[in-house]
């Protein structure tokens, strides 16, 4: 978020001083994910969801279906479309209204990590080429912000597709089956404090870093997506030693989904 | 409430029950917790039936937008939200005509139970989010938002629990389901605190005599005296310590004080 508040310097000393005794604020190491529990399938009215925490960051996704019409340039194809909505309940800072850059970045980055690790069998979801597909709504809403919604909407996001049941019954195009999956893709952030690198940053932790970079792993350790934000700079060995943590992190999360 | 009824569907069979196995007179369960997230105020989650819902409070803060201030009390700002996948098509995500109204009498009811002149200036922001929808929810929103204030701790009168009545098959039932809302007859949704007899919401659509209106309004109150039994034990549950514990706790205070 905004480095607005006066006491962000202040706050930004504390946590570099305990960066440079190897100590984060919170008493994780520099790799270790927060607590994370996930509640999958919980929304009946959704096609699949979960509801998510990562520390004390929670979202809830819920998937739903719809026939439609595929585009012109991907006629055999189903329709992916993914959302997050930062909604004021989260966060004292979140408006309600049009969605705000950040959360058109967050649905651009979730959607990547899905889209282009080709998680979802997009082909398997065409019904008539050119004129029927499924159309798949990923919504993801925050409900509780302390930092690092990139993979908490994520890893949600993807532990609510694997539970998904297309609705076919109820469009009369017979049974329903499970969306047809191809891999899990997990997202890992990495935030740059002073010199240091974090996963998994805090709410405290995000503001006072200059840069974050989110990196999608899939299940061979493969990179599928990545995403660098913040006004501040990463070096090559910082890159690379972000993906090493991401990687890493991203390990222990899939046992998890 | 006008809609025909599936061939074979029974809202209400021989013996009297309901679609879900209900008497009349019978709530869906309810289960309420208070203080569910960390950011907001306060806060407070509400499953009755299918129906899965989140409030949160942030305030007494600064008003915005700047114009809506009044300099003798706050105001409260509440935003009933349904999110998309709560109902079984698709709901577009942000406000429509329907949330609108339903934010504006939510937030009036809340309005009444809360002691606004003691914050002038200010909001007081309330949001619902409705994961799951299974007709009700304005009610349900509003019983988790009444905890949610008090999650807070902003001063208020009461809190305040909330259900609908209504007619189903030519039966005056307590608390619509999704079914028995779009096919029954009427639906008569009541906020009131049961302490006072005050009657901070209240709507009615479809068709009752004035008799059937008498016997829901009964059945209504009815179920909100069980739901504000409810509010109270969230609220309890969450703030009340052990006595010995907490016993133990005090002298050891006192004891290092003296």
């Amino acid at each position: 978020m905004s480095q607005r508040s006066p006491l962000s310097e202040v706050k930004k000393g504390h946590i570099t001083t305990l960066l440079a005794k190897g100590k984060r604020s919170d008493g994780r190491s520099f790799g270790e994910l927060r607590p994370v529990s996930i509640i999958e399938g919980a929304i009946e009215t959704a096609e699949g969801s979960a509801r998510m925490k990562l520390g004390n960051t929670e979202v809830v996704v819920g998937i739903k279906m719809a026939v439609g019409e595929p585009f012109a340039d991907t006629p055999n194809k189903g329709v992916l479309t993914t959302n997050v909505e930062l909604i004021p309940m989260a966060f004292e800072e979140f408006e309600s209204g049009p969605p705000s850059p950040m959360a058109i970045e967050l649905s651009r980055v979730v959607d990547r990590g899905i889209r282009e690790s080709q998680m979802i069998d997009l082909e398997a979801l065409c019904i008539t080429p050119e004129k029927e597909v499924w159309v798949l709504y990923v919504d993801v809403y925050a409900l509780d912000y302390d930092g690092n919604l990139f993979d908490a909407s994520s890893i949600a996001a993807v532990a609510a597709l694997r539970n998904t049941m297309v609705p076919a019954k109820r469009f009369g195009k017979g049974e329903d089956f499970h969306l047809p999956l191809r891999s899990t893709p997990i997202s890992c952030t990495t935030v740059k404090i002073g010199d240091y690198l974090v996963v998994d940053p805090t709410l405290e932790e995000e503001e006072v870093s200059s840069a974050r970079l989110t990196v999608a792993t899939d299940e061979n350790g493969d990179l599928r997506a990545m995403q660098k934000g913040g006004s501040g700079f990463f070096t090559f060995e910082e890159v690379k030693k972000s993906i090493e943590m991401s990687v890493e992190a991203g390990r222990a999360i899939r046992g998890k989904i | 409430m006008s809609m025909d009824l599936p061939e074979g569907m029974k809202l209400i069979d021989e013996n009297g029950k309901r679609l879900d196995g209900r008497n009349a007179d019978e709530l869906r369960p309810i289960r309420i917790e208070a203080g569910v997230l960390r950011r907001a105020d306060g806060s407070a989650y509400v499953e009755m039936g299918k129906n899965k819902i989140l409030a949160a409070v942030y305030g007494p803060r600064e008003c915005h937008p700047r114009h809506l201030q009044d300099p003798t009390r706050a105001i409260v700002q509440c935003h009933y939200n349904m999110l998309s996948f709560s109902v079984d098509d698709r709901k577009r995500p942000g406000p429509d005509r329907r949330s609108v109204e339903i934010s504006k009498i939510v937030g009036e009811a809340l309005e009444y139970s809360i002691f606004l002149e003691q914050f002038p200036r200010t909001s007081i922001d309330v949001y619902i989010a409705v994961l799951q929808a299974n007709a009700g929810t304005r009610c349900a929103g509003l019983t988790a938002a009444s905890v949610a204030v008090a999650d807070a701790g902003i001063p208020m009168r009461d809190l305040i629990p909330a259900c609908a009545a209504g007619k189903v098959a030519d039966t005056i039932v307590l608390d619509l389901n999704k079914e028995e809302d779009n096919f029954g007859d009427a639906d008569l949704p009541l906020a009131y605190i049961p302490r006072t007899g005050e009657v901070l919401l209240l709507q009615m659509d479809g068709h009752l005599t004035q008799a059937e209106f008498n016997r829901a309004i009964e059945l209504a109150k009815g179920g909100c005296s069980q739901i504000y039994a409810v509010q109270q034990d969230a609220l309890r549950r969450k703030y009340s310590i052990a006595a010995g514990e907490n016993g133990g706790k005090e002298e050891e205070a006192r004891g290092n004080v003296a």
